[in-house]
């Protein structure tokens, strides 16, 4: 009898990623090709929360649409406001006031630093270190309180209005500002003291998803992401939009480009928030946070319209279909420094309105697109570690 | 002025091509032929403009221009701190124009996009399938002419009278 000897084959298998894994935050579905436990390929399918903002802005007028900004980044909605005043703003012209660009910045960091802190916290629990998420969410519930004190609201702040903000910040707010910054402190150390010289956290980042310049630039990266890979780009600091070139920071880059690099980025960027936020704590400058609605771009104080005639007049000028605000027919485009990337609007205008096309330029479309190239080779393991760095949100994601 | 220099450039090299050069809320804009637009990313890469920041469309149905749907690509020179943004105006009755995926990678996704949301097929393409929508989806949402309200998809499209030209 002959005995022939057959190699032992392996099948590639496709497994399905998602929408509803617990690394994917949401709603991201990757359908991977495995050999064993190496990743093949990888093909991302988006498009599960798309619920088409863009078209709906077509319909909304210009402070409306500012409530539909808040549910694209769900993680810092106050950046996306600030975002979408500032294109309007260009459009029309305006310029606001000092107080209220400082505000804006305030703000803005304020959430950089919720927004970092948490993914750090989700890249760590993915990973499997709770700790690390846990101290990031207490100081996150920290922020979200000092958003509730000024906005109203925890998550759906839409704060801005064009032309200004819908409110001041209340008495006392300062104060409050630098007892969570001296928090945050304490938790940033405690989370580098935990995972930096982690060995396996450093097992589970170091050399994980590199990429490097050219990929980054040919991607579309911005951001942390785009730092990390060596390039030395913030919006901040090169087209510096409210006032940000008041402000003394440092812009973070790392050079290797891999998970671990996104991390320390990410890390030493709250840092740089918080002393941004002092700033412009100490230089916070007095006066009105909103233009004159005499000029029919803003709306009056809300004060003004329940007690006089006049802001009742004024309110209704501005928000009637047929009059108020009557932007110039053309088109602008401004971007600026998001906690993920360069987040741009682009609104076109007909004269009417509304305006007739409202476009974001949203920094996760481009991170994640890189998806696929980063986890080709690598371990199927290593796909929470790359997801959770790239920081994908759905709801900017698809809208 | 370099970004004036390549503005000329290109207009010596394809005078046919361009339609014109406005600016809007300080950006400068140049108008141009579908057919051109990888030649012309291409020259704009080579004079510095490295990143491309954004691909996106308009409907051109309302608001008027010289073609129905105009590509807009949004470009940045990370070196001289300049923006400046191409417009490729696209036929109706040929919706198509040529990919830049190969010159950047990141037109890949945002093409689909395009195509999926506005019906603008790109040339040259790897993958041309809708990206938001599912794929037996009907209909292309971000055209003017598709309703915003109503239940289910669309198959009733009400007709306007076009502000550009139709051949």
């Amino acid at each position: 009898m002959k005995i022939t000897e057959k190699p032992l084959e392996t099948e590639r298998m496709v497994l399905n990623f998602g929408p509803h894994h617990p690394s994917t935050h949401g709603t991201l579905r990757i359908i991977m090709e495995l050999d064993g436990e190496t990743v093949v390929k990888a093909t991302p399918e988006i498009g599960y929360l798309h619920s088409g903002f863009e078209k709906l802005g077509e319909d909304l007028d210009f402070n409306q649409y500012i409530t539909i900004t808040d549910r694209m980044n769900y993680l810092s909605p106050l950046c996306n406001n600030v975002a979408y005043a500032l294109v309007a703003e260009k459009l029309m012209d305006i310029e606001v006031t000092k107080r209220t660009r400082y505000i804006r910045v305030l703000l803005s960091e304020l959430s950089r630093i919720a927004d970092h802190i948490l993914n750090i916290g989700m890249l760590a629990v993915d990973l499997g270190a709770l700790t690390s998420f846990l101290y990031g969410f207490r100081l996150r519930e920290d922020i979200y309180d000092l958003f509730e004190m000024a906005t109203g609201t925890r998550l759906t702040t839409s704060y801005t209005l064009v032309g200004g903000l819908m409110r001041d910040l209340p008495e006392g707010y300062g104060k409050e500002v630098n007892r969570v910054l001296v928090e945050t402190d304490k938790v940033v150390n405690d989370i580098e003291t935990l995972l930096n010289k982690n060995r396996i956290w450093q097992d589970r980042t170091k050399e994980i998803g590199v990429i490097s310049k050219e990929d980054a630039i040919s991607y579309g990266l911005s951001g942390p992401m785009a730092r990390a890979s060596g390039i030395d780009w913030d919006l901040r600091v090169k087209e510096p939009y409210s006032s940000y070139e008041d402000f003394d920071f440092d812009v973070v880059i790392a050079l290797n480009g891999d998970v671990f690099d996104r991390y320390l980025v990410r890390t030493e960027e709250i840092r740089q928030s918080m002393k941004i936020c002092r700033q412009a704590l100490e230089k916070m400058p007095s006066g009105d946070v909103i233009i004159d609605p005499g000029l029919g771009y803003s709306l009056p104080p809300k004060d003004e319209v329940y007690n006089s005639i006049e802001g009742l007049i004024y309110h209704f000028e501005v928000t009637m279909p047929n009059r108020g605000m009557m932007p110039p027919v053309g088109e602008a485009y401004v971007p600026t420094e998001s906690p993920n990337g360069e987040l741009g609007f682009y609104l076109v205008s007909d004269g009417t309105r509304t305006p007739y096309r409202v476009r974001t330029r949203p920094p996760s479309l481009m991170n994640y697109s890189i998806f696929s190239k980063l986890i080709e080779g690598h371990m199927l393991s290593d796909a929470p570690a790359i997801i959770g760095s790239i920081n994908v949100i759905a709801g900017e994601l698809d809208r | 002025m370099p970004l004036a220099k390549t503005f000329s450039f290109i207009k010596d090299k394809f005078p046919e091509s361009v339609y014109d050069v406005t600016e809007s809320s300080g950006e400068q804009i140049f108008h141009i032929r579908s057919e051109v637009v990888r030649d012309v990313l291409e020259i704009f890469k080579e004079k510095g403009f490295n990143f491309l920041a954004d691909i996106t469309a308009i409907d051109n149905l309302t608001l008027g221009g010289f073609e129905r749907y105009a590509v807009v690509y949004h470009l940045l020179s990370h070196d001289s701190l300049e923006r400046v943004t191409v417009k490729a105006y696209v036929a109706e009755d040929k919706p198509s124009i040529p990919s830049v995926e190969k010159l950047w990678k990141t037109a890949d996704w945002q093409e689909r996009e395009i195509y999926d949301l506005f019906g603008i097929t790109f040339d040259g393409h790897p993958n041309m399938v809708r990206i938001m929508n599912p794929d037996d989806f009907t209909g292309h949402p971000l055209r003017k002419d598709y309703p915003r309200l109503g239940n289910k998809e669309r198959d009733d499209y009400p007709v306007i009278k076009p502000a550009f030209k139709r051949k």
